[in-house]
Order: C-alpha cells, then structure tokens, then sequence
C-alpha cells in the first residue's frame, strides 16, 4: 500500500483522535461515594445457613457469571466425631440447586458458604504481573479485565479457590463484593436473596456497624488464619474442620 | 582533554541513547493510562468501571416503596426478614425501567466532537411504567421446598417439613400465606 504524504498528513491526526478515545476512561459513577470511608467485608454464620442456593443464583444472575462457574458457593460438610480432620464435603453444581435431603445419622452435618475473602494481604494481588488485580482503597480485591493478561498466576495464588479465568472474556473473574451495588448504598446480591440473613455485608469503617459488636462477643473465625492473608469474610460458629 | 580527542563516537552514541530515551518517556506518556497509580500499582479508573455494571436486584427498600401494603403485612410474621428478591427474583428493571442499548461508537463520536449532547443517565433507564417489566408469580410448590424440605443438615430450630407427607399434595399456598406464613395470620384463602 502507498501513502501519500498528502493522506499520510490526514490520516495521522485522525489516529490521534481515535487513540485518544481508546484512552479516554469511564469516570466515577456514584460521585457521593467516597472510597477511604470503608472497609468492607462479609459476616457469615454458618448456624444459620440452610443451603437453600439462593445466593448462589442470585450471584449468577447480578454479575452474569457464566454456566458451569462460581463467585460463591456452598459446601456441605459431613463429620464423624471420631476423624475430623477427613471431613466429606460435598457441593453439586455449588450448591445452586440446593442438596441432597440428609437423613440423620451419627456424624455433624452443616453448610458452609464460600465466596471471596476480600483479604487485606491478599496472595492473588502480589502475584499480578501486570498491576491487574488489587486491593482497593476500600477493602474490596478487584480484577481490572482491560489490563488482565489472563495469565491465572492468581487463580493459583489464592488459598480459597476463588478465581477462575472468565471463558469468553479469557481474563480472571471473581466475586467484586458487588461493587457496582455497594457504592450505590444496596447490599450485595448474595446479601439481598439470603432468606435466613446468613450472611452479612460488613463495612468495618463505619463505627455504627453492628459488626463490631458480634466480634466482640462471638467466637468469629476466619477461613485459614495460618496463612496470615488478612481475611475479611467472617465465619460465625466455623468447625475446625472446614478447610 | 587528550584523552577524549578520540572519544566522539562514544559521545554520539550516549547522545542516542539518551534520545531514545526521552522517546521513550515521550510514547510511556502517551501509552500509559492517566489513572494509572492514581491510588496504587493499578489503573485508579478501574473501580469506576466495574462500578458502572448494571445492578439485577433492586433490594427490597425500592420494593417497599410501593408495595407497602405487602411490607406491613410480612413486618409481623416469620418472613419479615426474608427480602422481596429472595422469592420473587431479581426486579431492577420492573422499578428502574428496562435497560437501554449503549450508545454505539458513532454516537459517543458525536458526543465526543460536540454534534450531539450525551444521554442524561436518567432519561436512559426511567420507571414510568414499571409494568413493562413484571415479576412471574412464584410457584409455592417449588419455591417452598427448596427452603423447608427437612434435612438433617439444617439448622435444627429452622421450620422443615417432609413435603409428600405434609401437604398431601395440596400447594403451600392452601394453608400457608407466603408473606405471614403462620397459619392462624388467615393463611387460608
């Protein structure tokens, strides 16, 4: 192809104008929000969790995470009270469709709901080559999909099994805490569907949250504490058997 | 000084690199998106972008709005804290309207160069007309179950029941009224 100095005169500036619309960003949505206000997480009280799958659903939906993925999920655990450390977990399709009618026996059964810990000193962000995934000024682990190379060095990284690599947008995906919700003011999905108020969304910044309250008087845990990654999903009545 | 007569191809070739690396600082200026390390090693925009994904759920506040004779009703009962969305499905669009298509590229162009003025958010999504989106009503012979069908691996305070042998095949809704569930709240229809 020849160009012309005459057409190469005209076409320049017109890449210009069109690269300087690639750059051009989406600006702040809810301009009342204010990111250094928060720090959000999730309280989950595994004694009040029926494992019905409405968060898991419901998380689908909101975030239109793809078939055969999960944001969140919920694990049925079975445990003789002679070997705790092998506990039978079971979770068909992660719990969306509910489980299995359990009948009584001589072992514990409960449901525990999984989703992202949002840690403070999360693996998954340490390991990003590219400064795609980061830990956002209000606490919430975040996935950039424009600057995700689709590498997965975090879906290794994270201890929880939390990310996965989005199968059309080939970038990693994971629970945002719905973001695009909470900084309009609505609770996340999982939150709004959870008929029993199993889990809770938390904001640790904010000193009338009654937050402060339940961890100062119940036996809180976090999933994996050994490993020190700064959890912020709370698990109420958590068995020393979860993993 | 003599010992740099014969130095020029050095200093010419330091004055290349130093070019190229003032090109260099000249296209990472130009590449590098503005927000970048605004608030850390990560494009500061970012949040603003996934911030801006469309909500499915509208939370039962904007529900209660409206629907205040539903709210009273199920205040009193044991489903006061089961939210609207919980049964009824995710219903942003029935309160915010249903969703527009996105401006295309020759439309934010157009924006962009001044030749047409950018759609206000709220005119794009209004709820004039919430009936153009409805909820279905929910079948009580599935949606019951998948919370009360009785498993040992339930909290054991929480209300279950074997469906087969207690209803004998009559729907909930027969005796139970999904929003005050208890019988003697005038259940039965």
């Amino acid at each position: 192809m020849n160009i012309s100095r005459r057409q190469m005169l005209v076409l320049l500036p017109a890449a210009a104008v069109a690269w300087k619309f690639v750059l051009a960003e989406t600006p702040e949505q809810s301009p009342n929000y204010k990111m250094t206000e928060h720090w959000w997480g999730m309280l989950i009280d595994i004694s009040k969790c029926i494992g019905c799958g409405n968060c898991v659903r419901a998380c689908r939906t909101e975030n239109d995470v793809p078939e055969g993925f999960y944001r969140t999920w919920v694990e049925r655990y079975h445990v003789s009270d002679e070997n705790m450390t092998e506990p039978e977990v079971i979770s068909p399709a992660g719990g969306e469709n509910g489980f299995p009618v359990a009948a009584e026996d001589s072992k514990k059964y409960f449901f525990v709901p999984k989703m992202c810990n949002h840690c403070a000193d999360s693996p998954c962000t340490q390991v990003c080559p590219v400064g795609a995934t980061f830990v956002a000024p209000d606490g919430v682990v975040l996935v950039d999909p424009k600057y995700c190379l689709g590498c997965a060095y975090c879906v290794q990284a994270c201890p929880y099994g939390c990310r996965y690599i989005h199968p059309k947008k080939e970038v990693a995906d994971k629970c945002t805490l719905c973001y695009h919700r909470i900084t309009q003011g609505l609770t996340t999905a999982c939150c709004e569907v959870c008929p029993t108020g199993a889990r809770q969304l938390v904001d640790l910044k904010d000193p009338k949250d009654p937050i402060h309250e339940f961890l100062k008087t119940h036996a809180v845990q976090v999933l994996k504490p050994q490993m020190a990654t700064g959890a912020k999903a709370f698990y109420n009545g958590l068995d020393g058997s979860v993993r | 000084m003599s010992g740099l007569k014969d130095a020029g191809h050095l200093f010419r070739f330091a004055g290349l690199f130093v070019l190229a690396f003032l090109i260099f600082l000249v296209v990472r200026h130009y590449i590098v998106p503005k927000s970048f390390g605004q608030y850390g090693h990560y494009r500061g925009a970012a949040m603003g972008e996934i911030a801006a994904h469309p909500a499915k759920f509208a939370g039962h506040d904007a529900c209660e709005t409206c629907h205040s004779d539903i709210a009273d009703k199920k205040k009193t009962g044991k489903h006061a804290h089961v939210n609207c969305e919980a049964c009824h499905g995710a219903l942003y669009q029935h309160v915010a309207g249903p969703e527009q298509p996105k401006p295309g590229l020759y439309q934010r162009f157009l924006v962009m160069v001044g030749k047409a003025i950018p759609p206000d958010p709220a005119v794009l999504r209004h709820a004039d007309d919430p009936s153009t989106v409805v909820p279905v009503k929910p079948d009580t012979a599935t949606l019951c179950v998948r919370c009360h069908t009785a498993s040992a691996a339930k909290p054991k305070g929480f209300p279950q029941v074997n469906p087969a042998e207690h209803s004998n095949g009559m729907p909930c809704e027969t005796c139970h009224q999904p929003h005050n569930p208890a019988i003697d709240a005038g259940g039965a229809k």
